[in-house]
């Protein structure tokens, strides 16, 4: 599948991130098409969530440019609370508000933030909840739901702004195995619809099935970035090499 | 619960010991004195509920302001916030109602009594209030306001929506503490002439000489004010936990 012609959704160019003194993120290069899937790869520490979180503004940058939909999230002047509307983000610990029922936890931000009617969310958060097999738990609170299932209430909290990518880190490392696919169904569900996604993960298998491009990350540089099926048969790079050995026993 | 109850025997059992073990009366309590003193303390006992209840009050909304200003770290107002705090929890009230009826009244402001007891528990309590909140608020994981940002809510809705919430389930305990303590701290408002339940008690004392019985009175009657608003805040402790965390 190639959707290199595709327009250019989101660009990093030359992505400076420093904390303190020490540099995390090393002059990151990166084009995003609109619908394409990017698994982004690499060791711990390598600086894979902060280059996440600097897309959607938790992190400030230091140096380059990120430019979305042609406009650049660099500078004093971002308007965030826009922005964040249009890139969904779902974290490791599906952090759902404890006090809100499911749905309120859904409808939160197309209400308040987007000012949406009511009943058109509804119809919406129905759907989504619908499609994660989850329409019956709408009135549960998160302590109430199983962790693969508060992560689908996650992503569907994140759906529900519309948006036109999303970022996912790890979401499947704090779940119980027999948890872990009911989550990633959801994702690959969504890449079939054509969502534009990055996608951090330690999942080989999914990576791999789900990815048009890898991005494999090492100490804040991009190391290698290619198609899966190359990535995983044939890596250019030593460094990748090594990291794929240590999910080989 | 029960200990609570249990505290009201005890007290009870403590002034007629005697009584309850052999039947005799050991000491004389005046019983017509305290029927007829009745109306006095009723009376003053609604005074000091009024001012608990306003103290208690205004209290909260300071202290929620003054968290907010701390959570937002709003410029020079953050820096009043602290020395406020300092100030208020560092000295006594007595010396702040002193400071607020006679002080202020050199410099040419005057409130009446009432206002001035008021505003010296509220000033009080703020700084209490506000500390609870900010723990509260400092409670709040940083993976939830996290989460609250990236669905794009503002700092304002984050607050709202998010924040408070979560915040005031932590908070509730020290919220009821402190609500407490104000309650028991208007007994040193009658200071600044003010009928409350201690000042009418020091009145009466001071006409008829009739110690234990006013004393008596004076407890009984912060116990019938105190342990049904201990009651509420524990069953309010307890829906607002529930609804935070289920348990
Ligand atoms: N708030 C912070 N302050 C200082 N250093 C940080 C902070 N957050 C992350 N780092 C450092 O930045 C580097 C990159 O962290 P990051 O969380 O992006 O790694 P990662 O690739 O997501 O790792 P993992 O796979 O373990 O999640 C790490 O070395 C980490 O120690
Ligand atoms: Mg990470």
């Amino acid at each position: 599948m190639n959707k290199e012609n595709h327009q250019v959704l989101l660009e990093i160019k030359d992505l400076h991130k420093e904390y303190d003194t020490r540099t995390v993120l090393d002059g990151i290069h990166l084009r995003v098409h609109k619908g394409e899937v990017i698994v982004v790869l690499g060791p711990s520490g390598c600086g894979k969530s902060t280059l996440l979180r600097c897309l959607n503004g938790l992190e400030s940058i230091q140096g380059g440019d990120i430019q979305f939909n042609g406009e650049s999230l660099v500078g004093s002047n971002v308007n965030w609370q826009k922005t964040r509307q249009k890139i969904g983000m779902v974290f490791q610990n599906y952090d759902l508000f404890p006090h809100m029922t499911v749905i309120e936890n859904i409808l939160l931000g197309p209400i308040k933030v987007q000012k949406r009617e009511k009943k058109e969310v509804m119809e919406q958060a129905t759907q989504l909840l619908e499609r994660v097999g989850l329409s019956d738990r709408k009135d549960s609170y998160p302590r109430q739901l199983s962790g693969g299932q508060k992560q689908r209430i996650a992503i569907v909290r994140a759906l529900c702004m519309n948006p036109e990518i999303m970022l996912f880190d790890e979401v499947t490392a704090a779940l119980d195995p027999e948890m872990v696919r009911e989550v990633l169904d959801v994702i690959l569900g969504l890449a079939k619809q054509g969502m534009t996604m990055m996608i951090v993960t330690h999942e080989m298998g999914f990576a791999q099935a789900v990815a048009d491009r890898i991005l494999f990350i090492d100490e804040g540089k991009v190391c290698e970035m290619s198609e899966p099926k190359e990535f995983f048969t044939n890596p250019k790079t030593e460094r990748a090499q090594q990291f794929l050995n240590i999910f080989q026993f | 619960m029960v200990y609570k109850l249990l505290s009201f025997g005890f007290f009870i059992f403590l002034i007629f010991p005697e009584k309850n073990l052999d039947g005799g009366e050991c000491m004389d309590i005046n019983w017509q004195f305290i029927i007829s003193t009745l109306p006095l303390y009723q009376k003053a006992a609604w005074i000091t509920i009024k001012l608990g209840f306003w103290g208690t009050l205004l209290s909260v909304i300071i202290g929620l302001v003054c968290s907010i200003i701390l959570y937002f770290r709003i410029k020079v107002l953050k820096e009043l916030v602290e020395i406020y705090v300092e100030l208020s929890r560092n000295t006594p009230l007595l010396i702040q109602l002193f400071f607020l009826y006679f002080g202020l009244t050199k410099l040419g402001i005057t409130m009446s009594e009432t206002t001035c007891a008021i505003t010296g528990l509220a000033f009080l309590g703020g700084s209490y209030m506000s500390e609870a909140f900010r723990s509260g608020i400092e409670a709040v994981s940083k993976t939830q306001i996290e989460s609250g940002l990236s669905i794009g809510l503002s700092q304002t809705q984050l607050i709202r929506y998010v924040i408070l919430p979560q915040a005031f389930a932590v908070t509730m305990p020290s919220l009821a503490a402190n609500c407490i303590f104000l309650f028991k701290e208007t007994s040193i408002v009658g200071a600044i002439a003010i009928a409350e339940l201690m000042h009418v008690t020091q009145d009466v004392i001071g006409m008829y000489y009739q110690t234990f019985e006013s004393l008596f009175m004076l407890v009984v009657a912060y116990l019938i004010i105190i342990l049904p608003l201990s009651f509420l805040l524990s069953w309010l402790e307890r829906k607002v936990r529930y609804a935070e965390f289920g348990n």
